[in-house]
Formats: structure tokens, sequence, C-alpha cells
């Protein structure tokens, strides 16, 4: 999933309902059940208190807001709160025992990156820089995005953003850091972007295992075995189901 | 092809499954001559071993002719004799360089699974579970080795299978577990288990320059068979182990403890039934009688090495005693390329003949009453070997 990857974040900033993420109003609603269950339980002064610090949580599970007396307190924007939250991230590292230059070489040739990322289709790099990216989603569901590299420093970063009338909007970095006196390099990913079907998509991968995180480090995993080993490791053929 | 598979605990069965195929460079495709059951299979077949499936092929301990090689391997040929160790390692990641094969990083292609459970996946290992990879086992009358470009030692025509095999695993596991013990001249090495690991332990700390080993089993059998490898025995049923420990050493204790046994230990002390009850309950994973044992006995400042398998979360294990006596731990899987060579060599040169722990020779088609004969030790089943 590191394929349909990669947003602007404020590309979606507009189009978030309310002031706070679905994730957080159930976070709220979560603790205030647990402290309200946990008061409940206790019958003492203690669960008592646990059960009336639940209300305002409650309220804000129930409304999206911080009740009037909290507003001064608890950051009612959330926009400036957690902008960077938005979408989904991801931040995942690997160390190859390889010169950075090896490493580097390899992953700016973005013609690799389907040799490694299991769900990508193809990379095609064009002349004027702008690339075109094939992915193959959940349900066999293809996703297909322009996107161009807005910095790169050789041998050190490569960021990445998609244009305008793409499938996602994602934007992503890579670091290569020499490390170990040069003997090995660290890989350092970095990727924001919104999934084709919302946050429902991604809870939906999620509950299939497919967390973007998990992916995202399978991939480097994979890279690691096809640049250190030569090959990536597999123990049975693909159409032998174990 | 017929092969060995797993179908649940307490039940192996032999059965026909596709041949193996070339699925990397790397790979080569081994027609099994020689392949052995190991005691660390008796955990998979007690279902000690967690991630196994049913049909999965079982077999860690295999040799045989190379029949067919992928595009990338120019060290092998068609036709090559070879053993192969039972950790697959690519040979070029960090821990590879290291001489830490059996740590390699690129080998699991299910490192996740043993990440959850160890924050790090070891190597992969033919025959072991998913958790180790998934890789289809040497039990079978092919096998594919990965890696076979660095993995496979080539072995000379003048020495049989039966001399070889075992440096598929068992020879160097239990020459690690007594070089981990960091021997000097006049060391005395206690033993628990004289199963075939144990056995090689024994025989690997006089090559070391040890003084005195001594074994600790119950079995006659194979304390006799120690006793033949110059070990001094003691069988656990008749005495107190620790007491008579303490006695032959002049109240110093052995200078390093080897716990060759693993997560089924037997005792007769409380302790040990105790395990008993947790695990047959699944309250517990492992039963570490013998390894809170070795700990108590060890002497101030010694080593305990530990070569038998662990696999989960231990119960009642002593690590004050072990900090009060400022031990040292070492274990692991073995890191079998290191010693592939110089094992050969020995072998080669006449210090030892691994053939000397064989009590069984039996075709596939026995395999699955031989799992039975050797988990119950019946017939003084110390070490079973199937010829395919």
């Amino acid at each position: 999933m590191l394929q349909f990857n990669f947003m602007t974040t404020h590309a979606l900033r507009h189009d978030m309902p309310s002031s706070i993420a679905s994730t957080e109003s159930w976070l709220a609603l979560g603790s205030a059940t647990l402290l309200l269950l946990y008061g409940a339980m206790r019958r003492s002064p203690a669960g008592a208190l646990g059960a009336i610090a639940a209300t305002p949580l409650l309220y804000r599970g129930i409304t999206g807001r911080w009740p009037g007396f909290l507003a001064g307190v608890m950051p009612e924007d959330t926009k400036t709160a957690l902008s960077g939250e938005r979408g989904v991230r991801v931040h995942e590292s690997i160390r190859l025992e390889l010169p950075v230059n090896d490493v580097y070489r390899f992953w700016r040739r973005i013609e690799n990156l389907p040799r490694f990322m299991s769900h990508l289709e193809s990379v095609a790099e064009n002349p004027d820089g702008r690339s075109h990216w094939v992915a193959v989603g959940p349900g066999d569901y293809r996703i297909e995005w322009d996107a161009e590299i807005f910095n790169e420093v050789e041998n050190q970063t490569i960021a990445w953003r998609s244009l305008p009338g793409s499938d996602v909007v994602s934007a992503g970095s890579v670091n290569f850091d020499a490390v170990r006196s040069g003997q090995s390099t660290q890989v350092s990913v970095n990727l924001q972007y919104a999934p084709p079907a919302g946050r429902a998509g991604d809870l939906v991968a999620r509950l299939f295992g497919r967390a973007p995180t998990q992916i995202v480090r399978e991939d480097l995993r994979r890279l690691k075995q096809l640049l250190e080993a030569g090959e990536v490791a597999h123990a049975r053929p693909a159409d032998d189901p174990r | 092809m017929k092969a060995v598979r797993y179908c649940g605990a307490g039940d192996i069965r032999v059965e026909h499954v596709p041949d193996p195929q070339i699925l990397n460079p790397r790979d080569a495709i081994v027609k099994v001559t020689a392949t052995a059951i190991c005691g660390s299979d008796l955990h998979i077949y007690n279902g000690y071993i967690p991630t196994m499936q049913t049909g999965d092929i079982l077999g860690h301990e295999f040799m045989g002719e190379v029949v067919e090689v992928g595009s990338g391997n120019s060290r092998l040929k068609v036709g090559d004799r070879v053993v192969v160790p039972f950790t697959i390692a690519c040979g070029r990641c960090y821990f590879c360089k290291e001489g830490l094969w059996s740590l390699c990083d690129n080998s699991n292609p299910n490192a996740w699974m043993a990440e959850k459970i160890s924050g790090y996946s070891g190597s992969g290992l033919f025959g072991y579970s998913h958790m180790y990879g998934g890789y289809p086992g040497g039990q079978a009358e092919y096998a594919r080795v990965p890696f076979a470009d660095i993995g496979p030692i080539r072995v000379p025509d003048s020495l049989t299978d039966e001399q070889v095999l075992f440096l598929s695993d068992i020879f160097p596991t239990g020459y690690m577990a007594a070089e981990n013990c960091s021997i000097r001249p006049g060391d005395t090495i206690a033993v628990w288990g004289c199963g075939p690991v144990g056995q090689f332990a024994i025989r690997s700390a006089y090559l070391l320059g040890a003084e005195r080993v001594i074994a600790i089993d119950r079995y006659p059998e194979r304390l006799a068979l120690a006793a033949r490898g110059r070990a001094e025995t003691l069988n656990y049923t008749e005495v107190d182990v620790l007491d008579e420990l303490r006695m032959r050493t002049g109240g110093q204790g052995p200078d390093a403890c080897i716990d060759a046994v693993g997560l089924e230990a037997h005792g007769t002390t409380l302790d040990a039934w105790y395990d008993r009850i947790k695990t047959s309950m699944y309250l517990a994973t492992d039963r570490p009688h013998v390894l809170r044992q070795a700990i108590g006995a060890c002497r101030k400042g010694g080593t305990v090495s530990i070569p038998g398998v662990y696999g989960g979360w231990l119960d009642k294990f002593p690590l004050g005693a072990a900090f009060a006596k400022g031990l040292t731990l070492k274990m692991g899987q073995t890191h079998m390329h290191r010693y592939l060579p110089s094992l050969l060599a020995r072998i080669e040169h006449g210090d030892i003949d691994p053939s000397f722990v064989i009590t069984h020779r039996v075709t596939l088609d026995d395999a699955p009453d031989m799992y039975r004969t050797f988990n119950e030790k019946d017939d003084k089943c110390i070490k079973v070997i199937i010829k395919p």
C-alpha cells in the first residue's frame, strides 16, 4: 500500500467534516465508557470522581466538541492540533549492508519500485520528470496516479507528491543515511496518503492485516533481500497456498 | 515424490506431494540420500511448536545429490554430493558477515511472525514451522535448498552418508554448545540430556580440551553411550543432581553446564511436576526444569550453554541465582555455516565418527512409526536415520 500513498496534507483539509477525526471520537467515547464502568464498579469516592471526569469525554465523543467550560483549555481546532495527522501516515526504516550510493541509485530508478513493493504493478518515468503509477488495491481494484519528484539530493533524499487528477492524493519522502562508517545505509520512508475509500478503506485494510505500516515494512524487507541477497526469499511456489 | 508430513500433533504421515522446483536463482534441488529425525522434531510432533500447518513437510537434517541448480548458483553443479545445514542463510547480510549465520536477516519470508514474538527474526529453517519461514523439509525424496551457493558443503566420497549426515545439525549443534562453554584446560563440564546433541556436546567438550564431562540422563542405554564417549554418568532418578555435582566437584560446581534437553524436560523434583501440570493445562509454554537445575548447579562465574530449544515465556526462571553467581548464559540456533568446514575436517582426520549415535535405520515409509518410537524412547532408540 506504499503505492497508493503519498498525499499532501492540505489537499484533504477542507473535506473533513466537523472539528475532529472519527478516530478521536471513538477514543473519547471509549475512554469515557471505561471510566464510567470503572466508576460504577468501584462504588467508592475515587470511582465517582472517575465517572465525573468521564463526562466531558462523553460529550466530546458524541458531539465532536469539548463542553463550553473546557473550551479555553482543550484544543478545539484540530486543524491546528492534528494537521499532520490527516490521512494515513507511515514511517518505517531499514538498514542495508551496502554503500549509500548503491541503494540510492536503485531507488531513484523508480521503475525498480514494483520489484519490492508488492502492490505496485508498474511505475513509468516520463522524460519531463513526471511519472505514472499503477497499483493493485484491495479486491484487485486498480488505482492509477501521476506523480512528480519535487525534491532530490543525490545519495540523501528523494521526495515526491501526486499531481492533480490522481486517484490517490499522496506525498512521501525517502532518506538515505550512510551509517557504520559508510559500510551500511539506513533507509527511512515517510508517507502520507488518503486511501481510495477514505478512512473506512484503511480500517478494512487493517482488519485484513494489511496495516499500511506492516506493508511498508514488508516492502522494505524485500528491498533489503533483493539488494543484499540478490533475490527475494520464497518458501513455496506462488500457487501453493500454504 | 514421497514426503513426511505433519498433520497435527502426534499425526505424522507419508504422502505423495509435488516435486520441489527451483524458485530463486541461488537455489538447488537435492535428491535426498539420507535424512534424520531430530530431537527437536519431537517438539513439533508433540505440538509444542507454534505456526505448524497441516501438510508441512518435516525434516531439517538431510544430505544428498544435487540434481538441479538455479541460474545464479555457480558454486554447485549437478552430481555434487552435499550435506545441507538446517539454518538457511544468505551470506551477505550484517549477521551472516558477522558469522551469526542462524540470525540471517534475509532468509525468513515470514519474519513478521517471529518479530511479533521475539522483536526480530532469526534465519529461516527447513521444515520447522511457518514462523521460521515455512520451508518444506528434507524428510522427502527431494528438497529445494535456497542460497545453495553458500550453505551446502561438498563431502568426499571416502566418507559414508552416515559419517557426514550429522553435519546438517546435531554435530555442529553439540560442538557450538561446547564451544560456548569457553573451555579451559582442567574444566569440568556437566551435560544434561544424553540424546544425540548431548552425545556430540560430550565429545566436543573433550575435543575442546575439557578435563571431565559429567553426563546426566535416566536411560541406561544413553548413559552407556555417554560413557563410551568418556563421560562420567549420573542417573537423575537415583541421586540428587545438585548434591551429586557439588560432591563430585569438591563443592565448587561444574565450570560450565550444558542444557541439551530444552523445553520438554522430565524430572523427579517438585518443580518438574509443577511444569508438567501447568503445560498440560496450557498455562505454560515450556518445561524448563533442566535449565533451572543447570543454573543452580553451575559454579560461580561459570557458563550455562543452552543448545536445547525453548519456545515461549518461561515460568519460575531463576534469574536471581544466575545474577547472584555472575553466570554467563549462551544460547541460540547453531551458526551452522561457521562450523561445517572444520568439523568435516575433524571427521576426515578421524577425530570423531558421528555415526556412533545411530540406533535405527529405516525408509521413508517407516517414518511415522519411528517418530513414535523415538518419542517414547522405545527400543533403546537414540537416533533414527531415514534413507528414502
